[in-house]
């Protein structure tokens, strides 16, 4: 199994949601997160008070896959969240040494 | 209220009843002292006039405390929303114990008496004057619209000094200053015997009033009063821990926009309403306080675009309140063209003092109540010079001596001297006093949270609560 961690741009998560949905992934996680990479921050100013904000707001997305599945769902969030341009975010793949579904008990692949 | 014509005077008047019959009778005018009657109210400028009181108290509660609150962290929400609504409950109390009194009654040019502490011979018959010859307001109408104004004013000295300063001393300084420094500034460019009494009484005003000082709806006693106010309170409590090395951003533009907008709306009742009846003059300060606004509010925005690079909501909020200052005191004098130049003019130059001089001179005005308050209100003030020129299709000004009142003849540089008498004396004795004031509660009792609970929040720590919980 692997673990799939996207980091994409918030306005993109829905494009990326229906593209995975279209390649019968089962389910994701999402969460709301803030961080930098090469795009650095952005610039805010209030009255005349200006910001340098470094962290800016990103969604960081997690999916757990099986293992021969990985390379397809990394293509697949790849292609729907770029945009060509700085600050489109990281894909990071992880190995998943066990899974659980909670509700009845089932073992890693069939827990997925 | 105010001072629409005035030379003379400024406004007010009601008191006059009390002050000037007497006085009437001991001097040797031959004709009879004058006594108003009850068929002198009119039944439209009374509903005006108490319709425009709800309209300036929702400048308040919900208005300015939303505007200013939208401007601080979430942190310090509950806290700015509790001053405002506090504050409005107090000053409410003190008008009618004796702030109407000290401001509307004569006494002295430069403060009122007691005869009317609390509302003391003030009941459903007694009238007030207006500014026409024989038109009279039930006085429960007048002290009503007036303890508005003396509720907002100090409500908007808090953003000088807001996310930094104790809620009981901030409380302690309101009704000290209130007592010390708005009754007797109200009472200085407001008070005058009324029309039909000052002939009679020409010494019957107060001090600004006599001066000549054109303030239509209060840009030296409201605006230029409490943004002095304001900065004193900024620098003597000093910067908020963080300023100018940590994100300071507000954390609702929306709940800046609500007010803002509730301030413009709710704005007609203080600049329309000050003329105390529902009249052509009533429909001049209403278009003018309409268009002004709108021209700062699109030249801050146009100002930023070019600075900038972007049109900020924000800034477009502020450069509508700016506006709305500036127009405060010339709202029924000028004409609705000169209006806009008006408003555009004093957008620019706040525009510069709230993103550049306060920046250059590096005080934590937290809200910029100095720099959009004062300094708008001193564009007004001097501004109404020019715009109640009649050359320029203003109103001019009105003679109130003689009887009935006349159009007097407008002479600009002698205007230009009575607003400068208004603002540095307003500049003076507010910024005096509340220096004052702020340095002995600080030292006394101390104006400022601990560090750490500056840092946590001043809605947990000064109030136990917090704004959300989501």
């Amino acid at each position: 199994m692997k673990l799939v961690i996207a980091i994409i741009k918030p306005h993109k998560l829905d494009e990326v949601r229906e593209a995975l949905g279209g390649i019968d992934v089962q389910g994701l996680t999402v969460s709301e997160a803030r961080g930098y990479g090469r795009q650095k921050g952005h610039t805010e100013i209030y009255r005349g008070a200006e910001y340098e904000t470094s962290l800016v707001p990103k969604i960081r997305l997690e999916v757990v896959v099986t293992a021969d599945y990985a390379d397809r769902v990394v293509e697949t969030i790849e292609n729907a969240a770029k945009t060509g341009s700085i600050g489109d975010g990281k894909i990071f793949v992880l190995d998943v040494e066990r899974a659980v579904r909670i509700r009845t008990g089932e073992q890693n692949n069939d827990a997925l | 209220m105010h001072s629409r014509y005035w030379k003379y005077a400024g406004l007010a008047g009601l008191a006059a009843l009390f002050a000037a019959a007497p006085a009437l009778a001991q001097t040797a005018v031959p004709a009879a002292p004058f006594t108003p009657t009850p068929d002198m109210v009119n039944k439209g400028d009374t509903a005006w006039m108490l319709t425009s009181s709800a309209l300036v108290l929702l400048m308040s509660v919900p208005a300015l405390a939303l505007f200013y609150g939208g401007l601080v962290r979430a942190k310090n929400m509950l806290s700015v929303l509790m001053q405002v609504l506090a504050i409005v409950c107090i000053t409410t109390l003190m008008w009618v114990g004796w702030g109407y009194s000290m401001a509307f009654t004569g006494g002295s040019e430069f403060v009122g008496g007691l005869s009317k502490a609390f509302l003391k011979g003030v009941d459903a018959t007694t009238l007030a004057a207006t500014f026409s010859n024989h038109v009279y307001l039930p006085e429960y109408a007048y002290v009503i619209f007036q303890m508005t104004f003396a509720c907002i004013t100090p409500a908007l000295i808090v953003g000088g000094f807001a996310e930094r300063v104790k809620f009981w001393p901030l409380m302690l300084f309101i009704v000290l200053w209130s007592t010390i420094v708005y009754y007797p500034i109200a009472h200085m460019v407001w008070y005058w015997a009324g029309p039909d009494f000052l002939p009679a009484n020409p010494n019957d005003h107060g001090f600004l009033f006599g001066k000549g000082a054109l303030d239509f709806a209060g840009g030296t006693v409201v605006h230029i009063n409490s943004g002095i106010a304001g900065l004193m309170g900024c620098l003597v409590l000093g910067k908020r821990i963080g300023y100018k090395s940590e994100l300071i951003a507000p954390h609702s533009l929306p709940m800046t926009y609500i007010g803002a907008c509730l301030l413009w709306v709710g704005w007609f009742g203080f600049n329309a309403g000050s003329n105390l009846e529902a009249n052509g003059i009533t429909a001049v300060a209403f278009i003018n306080t309409y268009v002004a606004t709108a021209a700062a509010a699109l030249a801050w925005a146009l100002l930023e675009q070019i600075v900038h690079k972007k049109p900020s909501l924000l800034g477009a909020a502020t450069g509508a309140v700016v506006g709305l200052v500036a127009i405060t005191p010339a709202s029924g004098f000028a004409a609705p063209m000169t209006s806009i130049i008006l408003g555009a003019v004093a957008s620019v130059v706040c525009f510069l003092f709230v993103t550049k001089v306060k920046n250059a001179l590096g005080y934590d005005d937290s809200l910029d109540v100095f720099g959009v308050h004062c300094i708008g209100g001193i564009v007004g003030a001097l501004g109404t010079a020019f715009v109640a020129n009649p050359a320029w299709g203003g109103q001019g000004w009105i003679d109130y001596t003689v009887a009935p009142a006349k159009a007097g003849t407008f002479d600009l540089s002698a205007q230009i001297i009575s607003q400068l008498w208004a603002i540095g004396i307003t500049l003076v004795w507010s910024g005096g006093v509340s220096l004052v004031l702020f340095f002995v509660i600080d030292k006394v009792i101390g104006l400022r949270p601990t560090a750490e609970a500056e840092r946590e929040g001043l809605d947990i720590n000064e109030h136990g609560e917090r704004a959300y919980n989501i």
